[in-house]
C-alpha cells in the first residue's frame, strides 16, 4: 500500500474519533498532537481502529511511530502490504 | 428558620421527552401533550419510549458526545440550561465552592450491553473491547461529565437511588448547602435508560411493561387498562442555594425547599409498602413544620402499574383524605417513567402553578380504576385554582426507598 493511501486511511479514522477537527491542511511531519486536539485515549481510538478495520496491531511499544502522518506511513505501510 | 438554612431553588435546566425547556414542559403538560415513541431495541424489535430531541451539541464537541454517555450529555445540557436560568454570573463564581448532585436509577448498563454487542461482532475477543468503558461506566459518570463540561472543582457524584432518586438528589444538595459544605448546588437527576434493552425486558419478564397500539396513550396511571410502566429517558437539574446568597445576588427565587424525607421500606425489592410512604410522607410534612391541608398538590410517583398506583393512592388518602384543597396529578402519563430523573422533572413540571395557579393533569384516565379514586385527582385536563402555594412531590423507587420533598412558594 502506497504511503499515500495509509495516510488518507489515517485521516479517515481520524475524522471519526475526532470529529470536530479540521482535516484539511494536516502536515504530514508535523506530529498530529501539535497540530489536532487529540490526547492519549484518542490514539487508543486510532490503534483499536486499526485492529477492527483493518486486522493491524499495533503493540504498545511502537505507538510513538504514530506520532505523524508521514512516521504513521512509513510503519504502517508493510502491515498493510501483508495484509493483502 | 435562619436565613442561612432557608434553602431556595433559583435555576431549572432539564429535558424531557415533550419538553427541552421548562417552558415548553410546562406548556405541554397543560396542553395535554404527551411524547412517547415506538423505537428499535435491540433483541427485542419496536418497543414504547420516551426519547428526548435536546441540542446535544448546544454545550459538548462532537468528540465529547462520542467518547462520553448519553446519561452524561443529559446532565451537561440540563446544568448548562440551569445555570444559564439562574442568571448567576458563571465566569467570575468560585468553582470549588459548587457541588454537583445528581441522582440515577442506574448507570452503566447501555455503555455495557453496547461493549457486549460490540465484541459479539469480533467473535467475543475481548482486545476489542473499549478503552472508553471505564470511565463511561464509573458510578459518577454523569455528575463527572457536568464536573468536567463546566470547571467545577467542588464536590461531584451521583446518588443512586433507583427511581427515588431526582428527590435523592435535590436532598443531597440541601443537606451539604445547609452544613456549609457548599455554596452553589447543581442537583437533580438524569436517566439514559431508555437505551438498554436489560431495562425493558426485566419489565416485560416482570409483566410490567406497558403496551398500547397509541404510544402516547401507552402510560396510563389510575386507569383501569394501565398496563405498565414506559421507559423513558431525561434529565432536570437545578441550582439551588442558601436563601441569603440568593438575595445577595438579587436571584429569582422560583421556590424554597421547606421539606423532605427519605425512608425505606424494608419489606420487599420489588413490591412498595403503602405503611412506609405513609410515613415518609407525614416525615417530610413535620419536618416542613405544615400539615396536609397546606399543600395545594401532590405530585404522585405513579407508574402506572396495577399495585404500585393502588398503594400509592392508600398513602395519599392516609394523609389527604380530608384536605379538600389539596389536588393530586402526575406526570409519567406525558413522558414514561424518566427513572432517575423522574422525581426531579415532575416537580419541575408543576412548579411553575406557583404564578400560573394551574393544576397540570394526570391524561390517559378513560376509566378511573375505583380503587385510585382520590378526591381533587386531576383527571385529563389542567384545573385553575384560586392559588398553589406548597408541592410536595412523591418519588419511590425499586428495594423499598422512598422520597418525598416539598417546595413552597417564596414570599
Amino acid at each position: 500500500m502506497t504511503h499515500q493511501k495509509v495516510k488518507e486511511i489515517i485521516i479517515e479514522i481520524i475524522s471519526n474519533i475526532a470529529p470536530d477537527e479540521d482535516l484539511s491542511d494536516i502536515k504530514s511531519h508535523v506530529p498530529l498532537r501539535d497540530q489536532l486536539d487529540l490526547d492519549s485515549m484518542d490514539f487508543l481510538d486510532i490503534v483499536m481502529e486499526l485492529r477492527k478495520r483493518h486486522n493491524i496491531e499495533v503493540p504498545e511499544a511502537d505507538y510513538p511511530r504514530l506520532a505523524s502522518l508521514d512516521s504513521c506511513a512509513e510503519y504502517l505501510s508493510p502491515k498493510f502490504a501483508s495484509n493483502f | 428558620m435562619d436565613k442561612k438554612d432557608r434553602i431556595v431553588i433559583t435555576g431549572i435546566g432539564l429535558t424531557a421527552p415533550n419538553g427541552n425547556s421548562v417552558e415548553e414542559f410546562r406548556y405541554n403538560l397543560l396542553k395535554g401533550v404527551a411524547n412517547i415513541q415506538r423505537i428499535e431495541m435491540r433483541y427485542m424489535g419496536r418497543v414504547l419510549a420516551g426519547v428526548c430531541s435536546y441540542d446535544e451539541l448546544r454545550y459538548q464537541k462532537r468528540k465529547e458526545v462520542r467518547n462520553g454517555t448519553r446519561a452524561g450529555s443529559i446532565g451537561v445540557y440540563c446544568a448548562n440550561e440551569a445555570i444559564r436560568n439562574s442568571g448567576v454570573n458563571w465566569e467570575v463564581f468560585d468553582k470549588s465552592r459548587v457541588g454537583i448532585y445528581i441522582g440515577i436509577t442506574e448507570h452503566g448498563n447501555v455503555e455495557t450491553e453496547n461493549e457486549v454487542f460490540n465484541i459479539s461482532q469480533f467473535d467475543y475477543d475481548v482486545k476489542y473491547w473499549s478503552h472508553h468503558h471505564n470511565p463511561r461506566t464509573v458510578a459518577n459518570n454523569p455528575a463527572g461529565e457536568i464536573s468536567i463540561n463546566l470547571g467545577v472543582t467542588g464536590p461531584h457524584y451521583t446518588i443512586g437511588a433507583a427511581c427515588a432518586a431526582g428527590n435523592a438528589g435535590i436532598i443531597q444538595a440541601v443537606q451539604m448547602l445547609r452544613l456549609g459544605e457548599i455554596d452553589f448546588a447543581l442537583a437533580g437527576g438524569v436517566s439514559e435508560s431508555c437505551r438498554t434493552f436489560g431495562i425493558f425486558a426485566s419489565f416485560r419478564s416482570q409483566g410490567a411493561l406497558a403496551e398500547h397500539e397509541d404510544p402516547n396513550k401507552a402510560c396510563r396511571p389510575f386507569d383501569e387498562d394501565r398496563n405498565g410502566i414506559v421507559v423513558s429517558e431525561g434529565g432536570c437539574i437545578y441550582v439551588i442555594e442558601r436563601l441569603e446568597d440568593a438575595l445577595k445576588r438579587r436571584a429569582s427565587i422560583i421556590g424554597e425547599v421547606v421539606g423532605y424525607c427519605i425512608n425505606s421500606d424494608a419489606t420487599d425489592a420489588v413490591l412498595p409498602n403503602p405503611q412506609r410512604q405513609r410515613e415518609c410522607i407525614g416525615l417530610a410534612l413535620k419536618k416542613a413544620q405544615i400539615t396536609a391541608g397546606d399543600v395545594d398538590i401532590v405530585s404522585t410517583h405513579a407508574t402506572a402499574t396495577h399495585m404500585g398506583d393502588r398503594q400509592e393512592c392508600d398513602a395519599i388518602r392516609a394523609i389527604f383524605g380530608s384536605s379538600s384543597k389539596t389536588y393530586v396529578n402526575n406526570t409519567k402519563s406525558f413522558i414514561g417513567h424518566t427513572m432517575g430523573a423522574a422525581g426531579a422533572l415532575e416537580l419541575a413540571g408543576n412548579l411553575a402553578s406557583f404564578e400560573d395557579r394551574y393544576v397540570h393533569a394526570t391524561i390517559n384516565v378513560d376509566k378511573l380504576d375505583l380503587a385510585c379514586n382520590l378526591d381533587n385527582l386531576v383527571l385529563n385536563r389542567a384545573h385553575k385554582v384560586d392559588k398553589v402555594d406548597c408541592i410536595l412531590n412523591n418519588s419511590f423507587g425499586m428495594l423499598g426507598i422512598n422520597s418525598v420533598l416539598i417546595v413552597r412558594k417564596y414570599n
